[in-house]
């Protein structure tokens, strides 16, 4: 299936400054999807997921408008078409 | 984002490393240091814990852990004196799959001179990485890592960090780490076994005062030239060993208080040495509102309180671990900067201090180098 993904604009320095990143997913969930954009921008995988393979602590993931914390995670399924946003939370308070 | 100032950096010039909260920045100086030029914000929004300078092998690369409270932490490098950095896509500094995730870089320190692809990460949790090839890669030291006290060993305020890495010039394959809360760490075989040496430091918060492993050591400093000779400031403490880290004496003669964060020794005499003490843990703060920086030059046996050109009136400061460092001029540069953003220079060995900057975010870390 093909996913877009779309990014923030930290993570485009990641992606030759690209707003969005159409793919060729082989899998049906947001975790394959990630695993493919991290085979074509390392970069921009490597700073969304830590080295474990867990979405880091203040990164938003969203299939369309849901995040996936809501709906199951990394083993979220996606359909083709669909669009993943990768977004830094509204994080902070210490200054 | 903001635009980040260049400076112009020759040969021979002293620089200063600036790591805050939210971004790096450089001071360069003439050999006189008479005046500082800023050059910065670098990685700006993100905290930068970990600077080194590394002259080895005719380089001259600043290394600098950027952290993004988003994005993860990450090791870069500049030789152009922050021209341009290079970061690599991938993070260097990771642990192994199917273990802990790297939370934050807390030291990077370069090897031994006659090692110069050597290169040291201390991080949180805490843990010590090691690169042999330049800082291309780095691996976890598993001789530390799989130590039995690590599982107990607990996070501090600022999290369960390595922060202290002191690779003996001397005594090959010996290093000494310290951890907070875990203590002191050294090896003498290049990382393979590690022992635990705080053995007269004590926890002031544990029932029992002096347990084998557990103590929260600030800081350790120590003079290349004499590297057996350690000092330490611990939560509560101030302790010099003269053996390595085998046994600690404590050290805490004429200062108003033994809490503190940053030590740093004289570059070229290891007699001397500088704390910054804060009033205690409830309040961490200089004590009566002056900011007073503390130097032996009899290896700890007194201390006196160097205050010309530092604010003595309503100057309730902190000082963090890593705030503090020296320059290697003969007459030394000692460096300091504080939570409220002051940087303070001294280049007559701490007799008299000039603010280099004043309006910078919250300093964690300060290191100087000739260029």
């Amino acid at each position: 299936m093909t996913v877009t993904f779309q990014l923030t604009g930290f993570l485009r320095t990641f992606a030759g400054g690209a707003r969005e990143v159409r793919l060729e997913v082989p899998g049906a969930t947001v975790r394959d999807a990630l695993r493919a954009l991290g085979d074509r921008h390392p970069g921009v995988s490597s700073r969304v997921l830590d080295e474990q393979g867990s979405v880091r602590r203040h990164v938003n993931v969203f299939v369309g408008d849901q995040s996936i914390r809501d709906t199951g995670g990394l083993s979220t399924q996606l359909r083709d078409g669909s669009t993943i946003s990768l977004l830094a939370a509204v994080s902070g308070g210490s200054g | 984002m903001p635009t980040t100032q260049q400076i112009q950096t020759r040969r021979g010039d002293v620089v200063v490393l600036v790591g805050t909260m939210k971004g790096a920045f450089l001071f360069r100086s003439g050999p006189d240091r008479a005046r500082f030029e800023m050059g910065g914000p670098y990685f700006p929004g993100h905290s930068v814990y970990a600077l080194a300078y590394d002259g080895r092998a005719d380089r001259r690369r600043i290394w600098a852990a950027a952290s993004s409270m988003h994005w993860g932490s990450v090791l870069s490098h500049s030789d152009d004196f922050g021209a341009s950095w290079t970061t690599p896509e991938v993070p260097t500094v990771q642990f192994p799959k199917g273990g802990k995730a790297l939370a934050n870089i807390w030291q990077v320190c370069p090897g031994r001179p006659d090692e110069p692809d050597v290169l040291y990460c201390g991080v949180e949790p805490a843990a010590l990485f090691e690169s042999r090839d330049g800082g291309k890669s780095f691996q976890l030291v598993e001789g530390l890592w799989q130590h039995p006290h690590r599982e107990k060993w607990q996070p501090g305020g600022g999290g369960l960090c390595l922060h202290t890495v002191l690779p003996d010039p001397k005594v090959r394959g010996r290093i000494v780490v310290a951890i907070s809360t875990g203590g002191v760490y050294r090896t003498d075989d290049g990382g393979r076994t590690w022992t635990v040496r705080n053995k007269g430091v004590r926890a002031e918060f544990l029932p029992d005062k002096h347990p084998e492993f557990g103590q929260c050591v600030h800081k350790i400093a120590g003079n290349p030239s004499r590297p057996e000779r350690l000092y330490l400031q611990n939560h509560w403490g101030l302790y010099r060993s003269d053996d390595a880290g085998d046994s600690w004496q404590d050290m805490a003669h004429g200062v108003p208080s033994d809490f503190g964060f940053c030590m740093a020794v004289h570059p070229h005499d290891g007699e001397t040495a500088y704390i910054i003490p804060l009033e205690s843990d409830g309040f961490r703060c200089t004590p009566e509102g002056k900011l007073r920086v503390y130097r032996t030059r009899d290896g700890g046996g007194s201390w006196h309180p160097l205050t010309e050109g530092l604010p003595q009136r309503d100057a309730f400061e902190t000082v963090l671990r890593d705030a503090m460092g020296t320059d290697q001029e003969e007459r030394a540069g000692i460096y300091f900067g504080t939570r409220s953003g002051k940087l303070f220079a001294s280049r007559d060995d701490g007799d008299s201090w000039t603010p280099v900057a004043t309006g910078l975010p919250p300093i964690v870390c300060v290191r100087a180098a000739r260029a």
